[in-house]
């Protein structure tokens, strides 16, 4: 029975995979796209904040980090554009790496409060150290070649961007079996206990940095190229905390938190406006719609926290809790669910 | 220059004391570090405009509604979301005043748009100069109220029922409890306390700079305030203030021609990075004692 699940939902993945880019429209296809990038990116911070228990608020310019490496050694030095994505990855794992330095000493609010610094200073360098990042301007990217096809638009994104958000929660949901994943649960649930039983707490809080920080880059440069623009805008802190709201709303510490979290954080500004239009038809409004998904995002953020903090992965497994027990088991033989 | 960099900072640096106070008290009474500081400056001051523009009353009327309309503020926020939220994770704590930060920006964005007012003059006209340098009376006024506000809060922790309540919360909840305290009432209470000191500020900011949607900016510059004086200390907010305040604007004076815009900011968080390696607790903050 289990195998069997397993199965159906790989052909369901399988078949959206192949057939997706053919059946959605132009503008689903965008959606996806950019869901698939957030998910590379709200995976990588899940590791860090919701397994380890390190609250992150610079992933945004740990993503620009990305950007801005495979932008530079694309259009500069003329670097193969397969091989800028692994390579924005490990430089932003490095970068990562750096700034959880104060971890070692650090944690809860106030290593939050070093990583929210970590942005300020990133942001600072993005915007001034105009010699390699243009500035304010941006960098322009090229489409890029890709087995001699160009690379462009949202079709040929498609493949990309779900192949590699594919692998990096393929990569996530394995590292939980090793020692290294134990460690890092072991260190968000009790840190001293963990360092008693043997846990480098300070190595390990490291890895977690840099694994997490490899994630953001490869989402950053994939950003990059699919927007084809690279400016510090992009990177600031209203985009770290999108990527905090979307662990929380996904779930915290759960493989599939990521996935969801990011999904609704992309696809939610489009639910506004669709119900700002069904409204505005009978009520004049002549607000802007900027306004209101930053209203229902807010609202959105506090529902979560006070009714289900354990995010959208929970409500979507109790569904399928209830509808397994409606579909196979007959009511004499129904058991609590545990 | 120098002297004029530092009566600036000096001022600003009194407003940065407000605002860190408010987050000080919240922080104070019930472990909430309040990210949300600087969209209750915004919102407050905007409600101010509002009462002061709209109501056709004399100012001593409509300032007590404006302040009144900011404590009720506090009060529903405290009541409508953070008496679910005990014993919950620091993150869920974070984003919850984020949350509350987004909720309360695009209210505004929704009823006032995005454009600029400026602010009506509502406080006295005092004009002063000190050796040649023409010092403005908002910045004047900012500073007494930060002073003033200091001194009462001093004395209202010390001396008043309330105000040794409230720390008695603060220290212990359960044990606060069983002496016949509402914790509840006291958390909500400095939520009030918390929204009025921040409306004070953005009332001072809306007169120093325009009021529009951008003074929730200060929420995040005000963090390196209370890192450095120590997130639970009044008197670290107002000093951690005017140290980050004077130096912002002395880097601003002479090192912004050589880094471009907002070095002010990036200094503010540099200190704040050295201040965690070196003295995480801040000045007068209280050592977490970790226990397995």
């Amino acid at each position: 029975m289990h195998k069997n699940k397993t199965v159906i939902g790989l052909g369901i993945a399988v078949i959206f995979y192949l057939l997706g880019p053919f059946v959605l429209s132009d503008y689903m296809l965008y959606l996806v796209n950019l869901a698939a990038i957030a998910t590379i990116g709200a995976v990588g911070l899940n590791i860090l904040t919701g397994y380890t228990g390190l609250i992150a608020m610079a992933n945004g310019a740990f993503i620009g980090v990305g950007a801005y490496t495979a932008a530079v050694l694309y259009t500069k030095l003329g670097v193969p554009f397969l091989l800028t994505i692994p390579i924005a990855g490990l430089m932003t794992a490095v970068i990562g790496m750096i700034f959880g330095i104060p971890a070692l000493r650090l944690r809860g609010f106030y290593l939050a409060m070093s990583t929210l610094a970590a942005q300020i200073l990133l942001m600072f360098i993005f915007n001034n150290w105009t010699s390699v990042t243009n500035g304010e301007r941006g960098i322009f990217l090229a489409p890029p070649n890709l087995f001699g096809f160009s690379l462009v638009g949202d079709k040929g994104f498609f493949f990309l961007t779900v192949g590699i958000a594919t692998l990096g929660m393929l990569f996530s949901y394995n590292l939980f079996k090793t020692d290294t994943g134990r460690a890092f649960i072991a260190i968000r649930d009790r840190d001293i206990a963990a360092n008693i039983i043997g846990v480098d707490i300070f190595k390990y809080k490291l890895i977690s940095f840099a694994i997490s920080s490899f994630y953001a880059g490869v989402a950053g440069a994939l950003f990059g190229f699919y927007m084809t623009y690279v400016s510090p805008e992009g990177f600031g802190l209203n985009v770290s905390i999108d990527y905090i709201a979307m662990i929380i709303v996904g779930g915290l510490g759960n493989l599939w938190g990521g996935l969801l979290g990011a999904i609704f954080v992309v696809i939610l500004p489009e639910f506004v406006d669709k119900g700002i239009e069904i409204v505005g038809q009978f009520i004049p409004m002549e607000y802007t719609f900027a306004a209101f998904r930053q209203l229902v995002f807010g609202l959105m953020i506090i529902v979560f926290l006070v009714w289900e903090p354990k995010g959208l992965a929970e409500i979507f497994r109790r569904l399928f809790c209830w509808l397994k027990a409606k579909i196979f088991s007959p009511k004499s033989e129904m058991e609590p669910q545990v | 220059m120098f002297i004029q960099a530092l009566i600036a900072g000096i001022a600003v640096g009194s407003v940065y004391a407000l605002i860190a106070l408010g987050m000080v008290l919240i922080y104070k009474a019930s472990s909430v570090i309040n990210f949300s500081q600087g969209a209750l400056v915004m919102i407050g001051a905007y409600i101010t405009y509002a009462v002061v523009t709209g109501i056709p009353a004399p100012l001593w009327i409509t300032i007590p509604i404006a302040i009144g309309l900011s404590a009720l503020l506090g009060v529903v926020i405290e009541r409508l979301i953070f008496r679910y939220m005990t014993g919950v994770d620091l993150i869920a704590v974070i984003m919850v005043t984020l949350g509350i930060s987004f909720l309360l920006e695009g209210s505004t964005t929704a009823i006032w748009g995005t454009l600029n007012y400026s602010f009506p003059k509502i406080l006295p006209e005092m004009s002063f100069s000190l050796g040649g340098i023409h010092i403005s009376e908002v910045y004047i006024w900012s500073f007494i109220f930060s002073m003033v506000i200091l001194i009462m809060f001093t004395l209202f922790f010390k001396y008043s029922k309330i105000g040794l309540r409230m720390r008695a919360v603060a220290d212990n909840q359960k044990a606060s409890i069983s002496l016949g305290i509402h914790p509840g009432k006291m958390i909500s209470l400095s939520w009030a306390i918390s929204c009025v000191v921040a409306t004070i500020g953005g009332v001072m900011l809306a007169n120093i700079k325009l009021l529009n949607l951008g003074l929730s900016g200060i929420g995040i510059l005000v963090f390196p305030v209370v890192i450095l004086g120590g997130l639970d200390s009044i008197i670290g907010a107002v000093l951690g203030g005017f140290i980050i305040g004077i130096l912002g604007s002395l880097s601003a004076v002479y090192a912004g021609g050589l880094m471009g815009g907002a070095v002010d900011q990036v200094v503010s968080f540099v200190i704040l990075l050295i201040i965690l390696l070196v003295k995480p607790y801040g000045l007068f903050g209280t050592k977490e004692t970790l226990r397995l």
